[in-house]
Order: C-alpha cells, then structure tokens, then sequence
C-alpha cells in the first residue's frame, strides 16, 4: 500500500509517513502545553496567555490506557462495508505529552491481545472508504 | 443568613418514548409539581427552563415556551443550556434570583424528546467539529464508558459480574417507581446475555435516551414558613463548576486529554461534589443516599467514589455486600436510576432532585430509604458541564 496515493481521512492531522507515521500536534511556545489537534489560537492553560504555537509530531509510542470495542455499527459520518466488523478503540497515554489519544486499534489486533499497560505503536491503516486513519497496534517488540 | 432554599413541590411527566412535543412532557411536570407545592401558577414570579440544542428543541427557548403553555402570566423568564447540567443550572438560576431577593418562589421545567439509537452529531462534512470527527473515525458514546469500565477492571480489579450487580440493584430499585421507564427485574445472568456494545460493557450495562420532563417549585425559607411549610427539605447547594485544566480523563466528544507536561492533572467528576459538600458546609459521612449518573453501569462506581461515599476502587465492593441497595447503609440510585430512566437531558439532573425530595419527605414507597436526611445528586455531560446538588431535611 503506498500511503501517498491516499487521502487522509482528516487532513493535516498525522503525518502520511507510512513507515513511522506521527500524529500533528501543536505545542504552546510559552508553556510547552501539548494540543491534539493542532488547530489552537489561545493556550488553554489558566496560568499561560501563549498565542504562538509550533506543529509537532507528537509521540508515536505510549502505554495502553485502556481499551473498548465497537461491537455495532456507529452511525454517520462513520462509514463501514456490509457486514459490520467489530473494531477495537484504544486510549494511549504519551508519557512525553502527558496526554491520552484515542484511535481504532489496528485490524486484526483482537481484544484479548490488548491489557492495559502495554506498550502501543501507531499506524496508518485505511478505513473501509478508503481514507487513511491513524491506529493504534502492540508496539514491535511486544512487552517492555 | 441561610443559603438554602425551600423545595415546596416536585413532579415529573413519567419517562418513555412518547413520540410527542417536550412541551407536553414539561406542562405535565410543571403541573404535577404546582400542585404539589399548594402554590398557585399566579403566584410564581421566575420559570427557569432547562433547554437542549439537539433533539426536540431546535426553533424554542424552553423557559418562554412553558411558560407559555401554562398561560402567560407575567413572570420573568430564564432558559438555561448546560448538557447534562442544564437542569441544575437553571435550579441555580432560580436560587439565584430567590437569595438575592428578587423573587421569592419559582418554578424550574426540563423536558426532552429523544430520537431512537445512537445520538448522532449534525450532518455534513465538518472537520472542525470534534463532534463529527470522533463519529467519523468510529467513536460513540458507550465507547467512552467501554474505556472507564475497562480502567476500573484493569486497576481494582472490577469485573464483568460486577457491572452487572448494578444493574440487577437499580433494576429492583425502579420496579415500583411509577415515573420508570424500565420496570422489569434483571438478573446477572440476563445482563451478561446481552449484546456486547462496548467491551466490557453489554447493552444492559448502558442507558438508553427517554422522552420525560421534570418540575421544581421553589422559594425563600420565608415565603414556606409563611405557607406553613418550614419543614419543606432544603437545597444546601449546587455545584456547577467547569472542569480545572489539565483534565486527567478523555472526555466525549474529544479524541485526547489536555497535556499535562505543563499543569497538573484534575479529575472533574470528583471536583463536582467537592464543591457542593463544601457550599452546604456538610461531608459525604452525613450523606443519607445519593442519585448518580449512571451512563453506564461502571460508572455508578466511579461516582460513588468520586463522591467520596468509599475509597478509590471500593465501589464494587460496596455494591457486592449490598450497601448501595435501598436496605443498605447508602442506597445509590434509588429512583432506578437512568438504568430505569434512561437520559432525558435537559430533565433529567432535575429528576435526580425530585427522587431526593419525595425521599426526605418519605414518600418514596417501597423505594423510600429510612430515615433519609441528606440526599447528593451528581451528573455529568458534554462540554466541561456537570452539576452535584446537595438535598436536606
């Protein structure tokens, strides 16, 4: 799969780096408060009145927060081939931006191969229209 | 001087799914509670209504539109839109006005009508709306309470079975209670029969949407003592704070926490009650029974813990020896709960006051929890709303 030739499903949001794809966050340059997603104006610490902000590429590793599934179809905008297949949701938590982000867990990565702690990786896989999104799989190299 | 303020008369438009105007649903409540408190419409000064943005509401303003529908009398007006909160803040507006001495009885409507399923964001293509970009890549509701239920197993070592304890607890609870959408005993093994939605959670474990609506009459200690009713129960307080950055919880509809690489990491729905237990200057030790936001079954024991009733990762416990049942030393969720109930938004943190209300006054029937002298609610919803509101005798 050539990641170049597909459309993200949220454009600007990670990067299409098939190999070592990231997710695109912004990071106050007064406080160092990290934003997913980027598109931030005013810092949202109380303590910080920051209006510049840099892109980064957030983390693309973090420990398993906890995880969940999509046993049904979610409704539109989400859009899924006939029959529905169950998906997994991760919440990963990135220890360098003190923060937790969900994504779908990778197709073919079932529940009972998750627990909470683990390390997970991000990936870019498409979703059933086509669009590339980011997801979140056991990190290589399994258990630290 | 006292900050509390009189609850003189509750009612409710029973929940379902009704198919009709949430006007109707509010006048039925508003009735219902008008005759209740013995205070004549003519004689309410302030309608504070709770409104929502989806729904049934688009094209009204719930306050005048009761208002309204009960026949223009000349009160002022006040609608409120708070998610989840609403209820609670358009009580808090109506205290508002009665503490400040510009009235000195009001009424407080919340009605909703639901669509069936999911809720669902509005349609288009519209990345800037986290909203619609959370269903876009597949993340619903209960998968949200999957994720916190998930937690709790992974750090209390809560299980499936206990999840379902809850539910065959507000089950029983609700059985009698008239106003109850869902009057049907579970048992452990029917929840677990159930089709999984969001794992751990199955459809049993999660709450539905309802059609309901919900009323207050309320007023200065002056004005019931005046009426012969001092021994009305009394709101001690209402907590409606935001959330304090960074949250430490990833909360609907958003896809990531704050970062907290330069703030510390707060928990909202413990930040609710704190606030509340400190306005009414009383601690979760004097608390008779509390009615929580029981989106999911999990998450009863998250609040239960949030509104220190136990210590963090004791509320499966408590639920296992019986505590949380009517019977038990702190009954959670009386009423049924929204497990009975299921959500009618803008209703529905009203509702919670009206079951402490009947309770304290002990006319609960055969849910009534004995001797009842100080009832917490705790709610929360989209957008950094929440609200807890604390009910004495």
């Amino acid at each position: 799969m050539d990641a170049n030739n597909k459309t993200p499903v949220l454009e600007g949001w990670f990067t299409l780096d098939e190999a070592a794809p990231h997710l695109l966050g912004a990071r106050c340059s007064a406080c160092g408060t990290y934003y997913f997603p980027k598109q931030i104006s005013f810092c949202r610490n109380p303590d910080c009145s920051g209006e510049r902000f840099e892109e980064v590429r957030l983390s693309r590793t973090g420990t398993l927060w906890s995880y969940t599934n999509a046993a049904y179809k979610p409704p539109e905008p989400y859009v899924a081939n006939e029959p529905f297949q169950p998906f997994g949701i991760a919440a990963v938590e990135l220890e360098k931006e003190r923060m937790i982000v969900l994504g779908q867990v990778a197709s073919g990565v079932g529940l009972d191969a998750l627990r909470v702690g683990m390390p997970m990786e991000l990936e870019l896989e498409a979703l059933d229209d086509g669009k590339l999104v980011w997801k979140w799989k056991p990190a290589a190299g399994g258990a630290r | 001087m006292s900050r509390d303020i009189a609850i003189l008369g509750v009612g409710m438009h029973p929940w379902g799914k009704w198919g009709r105007n949430f006007v109707e649903y509010g006048v039925v409540a508003a009735r219902a509670a008008l005759a209740d408190s013995g205070v004549d419409w003519r004689m309410v000064q302030f309608v504070s209504g709770a409104a929502t943005m989806r729904c049934g509401y688009p094209g009204y303003v719930a306050g005048a539109t009761f208002a309204q529908a009960l026949g223009w009398q000349g009160a002022q007006v006040n609608t409120s839109y708070a998610a989840c909160a609403s209820g609670s803040q358009a009580l808090a507006a109506a205290r508002s006005k009665i503490l400040s001495g510009e009235c000195e009885v009001a009424l407080v409507v919340g009605a909703d009508t639901t669509p069936k399923g999911f809720l669902a964001p509005q349609k288009g293509e519209r990345p800037d709306d986290p909203d619609w970009v959370r269903f876009r890549i597949g993340v619903t509701n209960p998968a949200y309470f999957g994720l916190y239920a998930r937690r709790r197993m992974a750090l209390y070592g809560d299980t499936q079975e206990d999840f379902a304890l809850v539910k065959v607890k507000n089950a029983e609870h609700g059985l009698e209670n008239p106003n109850a959408r869902y009057r049907k005993k579970f048992s452990r093994e029917e929840v677990a029969a159930s089709a999984m939605v969001a794992d751990p959670l199955r459809l049993m474990d999660i709450c539905a949407t309802s059609d309901g609506g919900a009323a207050l009459v309320v007023s200065s200690l002056d004005f019931a003592r005046r009426h012969g009713r001092q021994d009305a129960p009394r709101i001690a307080a209402i907590s409606t704070v935001t959330p304090t950055f960074a949250t430490d919880t990833v909360e609907m509809p958003d896809l990531a926490t704050d970062s907290a690489a330069a703030a510390q990491p707060h928990r909202f729905r413990a930040a609710l009650p704190r606030k509340a237990y400190e306005e009414a200057g009383i601690g979760p030790e004097e608390v008779s029974l509390a009615e929580v936001y029981d989106l999911s079954t999990a998450l009863e024991l998250d609040w239960i813990e949030d509104l220190q009733l136990c210590q963090r990762g004791e509320a499966a416990r408590l639920t296992r020896d019986g505590a949380t049942r009517v019977g038990g030393r702190l009954p959670v969720n009386a009423s049924g709960g929204l497990a009975c109930f299921g959500e009618a938004v803008p209703a529905q943190a009203l509702a919670q006051v009206c079951e402490l209300t009947w309770q304290l006054r002990g006319q609960a029937g055969a849910r009534q929890v004995r001797d009842a002298k100080v009832g917490i609610t705790a709610n929360q919803g989209l957008f950094g709303h929440g609200s807890s509101v604390i009910v004495k005798r």
